[in-house]
């Protein structure tokens, strides 16, 4: 919980959200990062780096996250900075200058923190680690569907197995909205209750609009448009506008990409889910596994993101929260160190040891034994332990 | 095999009733829960597992998906402002907010104080008034805060009115209605979709019929 009111610190105390990663999870954590970004580099995307703070006016207001949940400071000319709150504005702002001299498309991979202010209780850190691609100038379904099959085959490799992607489109219920009720205010309502999640609510103020029963039951079948790729089919007799029938179009063009990739076992369809990230403009998805209460990951199609930055562009990508990956993956990785130690008079000796055993890759840890208090409790952690004392070499 | 569905409950009436619909829905649960100390009930057959926890807390167990489906109150749902699905109105458990306090009085027009179990449903709606008010968070016994001139008006549920009238207190405004309803986890929603869309669908027929 926050308070306002100014407190004594104990000297152990973090911000709220902020976490320490110890060796045993670092170590999970290098590993998993490893095998994913093997795998996305392995496709031809490059990884790239961008600063930790940005402008609020720039990145900090186009990121799409909500202005109570950015980190703001100031600079000494009085600028307002943001910690990045993700990457997907940075990585516009560095495609859309003249770096890139426009030479889409363009195939660019993150690893790196993004930051989020907390406004509920513990368990939901501050600070998270994003793992992530953006595929961008390229406008077509391939580009989704490579996006999506590169996330499944990313998931794969992080040894992540039971997982499901919700895909929708974001064009379809603003296109279904606006044929049933004609204007934006309206279909702004109904938008707000698909957002909020809040299906009840959603019903009750469709039973009360002045519509005839066939329009009702349109917009109360949205809420059922959920399952295989046969939903398309029960969608299309909802619409007739262009807009509503292209957007479903894209869908089972990228589901059939999908089908190439051999992944579409991992997809259900979803037309009415309705994202927090309001850059997005056409197919976005989420993507959800056992034992974690929250998304692993979320992404989609944002073409109108560049044109902030001067520059439009089509654009797609995903965004893997690599702490909620590792949660579902449920693995303990452990460190296996070797240690050596010795005595002074001994120490050329155990230097030419541990030096041979860190070039064939072993982690060494070397230690004047005399440094150390209680032997056996101190080399309980190690998995094998070397002995220089006194006058000749001893292995236990 | 399917997959086994946690859901959060609050204890007492609204257990019993939630538990009675089920029944109704066709789902097999033993004739009577021994909830006395106990706050996980298993129904093995069924492959359901019920945590039983405060009203308050139970959209909390459903946001982090420690419990795949709640029955949470309309009132802790607008007061708590939870990332769950709000699926189906129960229609359990009716009742409403209300703005109440003594017949006859003033309200102060500098900084009227308001006394409330919901701090941010309160602020929220006198707000939309027009109204600046402040706030004083209670955790029970609300009617008793005008009578002590603690504060002038209470914003709390009512049911029949009955607590209102032997307290010497009236009804001022209607804020909204209030029922039990149905929630989901996001994750839940598509990880356990199968028994996720029957138990709506098997309720939703109990609740239209």
């Amino acid at each position: 919980m926050t308070t306002g009111v100014l407190t004594h610190m104990f000297m152990f105390e973090k911000p709220l959200g902020m976490v320490d990663t110890l060796p045993n999870l670092y170590e999970v954590k290098k590993k998993t990062r490893n095998e994913m970004t093997n795998e996305i580099e392995g496709w031809g995307f490059e990884f790239i780096e961008t600063p930790t703070l940005e402008y609020y006016e720039t990145v900090g207001v186009q990121s799409a996250i909500l202005d109570q949940q950015l980190f703001k400071l100031l600079d000494q000319q009085g600028h307002t900075l943001v910690l990045r709150p993700d990457m997907t504005a940075p990585i516009a702002r560095v495609a859309a200058s003249k770096l890139f001299n426009n030479l889409y498309p363009q195939r660019l991979a993150y690893s790196a923190n993004v930051f989020r202010a907390q406004q509920h209780e513990g368990g939901r850190p501050a600070e998270f680690e994003q793992v992530g691609v953006e595929l961008i100038g390229d406008g077509t379904s391939s580009a989704d569907a490579e996006v999506i099959a590169l996330m499944v085959s990313v998931l794969k490799k992080a040894g992540l197995n039971n997982f499901k992607i919700a895909i929708g489109h974001i064009g379809y219920a603003n296109a279904l909205f606006k044929e049933v009720l004609g204007n934006q205010e309206r279909a702004d309502v109904l938008r707000r209750f698909l957002y909020e999640k809040n299906y009840v609510g959603y019903r009750e103020h469709v039973k009360n609009l002045p519509l005839s029963s066939i329009d009702k039951e349109r917009l109360f079948t949205l809420l059922t448009l959920r399952g295989g790729i046969e939903k398309v089919n029960e969608a299309k007799e909802l619409v007739s506008s262009k807009e509503a029938l292209n957007s479903l179009e894209e869908i089972s063009q990228i589901w059939s990409a999908l089908e190439a990739y051999q992944v579409t076992d991992y997809l259900k369809l979803d037309l009415n889910i309705v994202s927090h990230m309001s850059y997005y403009t056409g197919v976005l998805f989420e993507v959800y596994a056992d034992h974690v209460g929250f998304p692993i990951g979320n992404g989609g199609r944002y073409d109108h993101l560049f044109e902030k930055f001067n520059r439009a562009a089509p654009a797609t990508g995903f965004g893997l929260h690599l702490d909620r990956l590792i949660e579902a993956l449920n693995v303990t990785e452990e460190a296996t160190l070797q240690c050596v130690i010795y005595s002074q008079e001994r120490r050329t000796e155990a230097i030419s040891y541990a030096t041979e055993l860190r070039q064939s890759n072993k982690r060494v840890v070397m230690q004047d034994i005399t440094g150390i208090k209680d032997v056996d409790a101190y080399t309980k952690k190690f998995e094998e332990v070397s002995y220089f004392i006194g006058s000749r070499k001893e292995e236990l | 095999m399917s997959q086994q569905l946690t859901i959060a409950m609050p204890k007492g009436r609204i257990f019993e009733e939630a538990a009675d619909m089920l029944r109704k829905a066709g789902y097999q649960l033993p004739p009577e829960f021994d909830e006395s100390r106990k706050l996980i009930l298993d129904v093995p057959n069924e492959n359901i597992r019920f945590i039983l926890a405060k009203p308050m807390d139970v959209v909390t167990y459903v946001e982090h998906g420690v419990a795949d489906v709640g029955i949470a109150g309309k009132d802790v749902m607008l007061e708590e402002d939870r990332d769950v699905y709000e699926v189906l109105d129960l229609k359990i458990s009716e009742c409403y907010l209300a703005v109440a306090g003594l017949p006859d009085t003033k309200i102060s027009t500098v900084a009227p104080k308001i006394a409330t179990k919901y701090p941010k449903v309160a602020s929220s709606y006198f707000r939309e008034q027009g109204e600046q008010v402040e706030i004083i968070k209670l955790n029970g016994s609300i009617e008793l805060a005008p009578l002590i001139g603690l504060a002038e008006r209470i914003v709390d549920i009512v049911s029949t009115g009955r607590t209102l009238r032997e307290n010497g207190l009236v009804e001022l405004e209607h804020i909204c209605h209030i029922t039990s309803r149905l929630i989901v986890n996001p994750v839940s929603y598509r990880m356990k979709d199968e028994p996720i869309d029957e138990l709506v669908e098997r309720l939703s027929k109990v609740i239209g019929g």
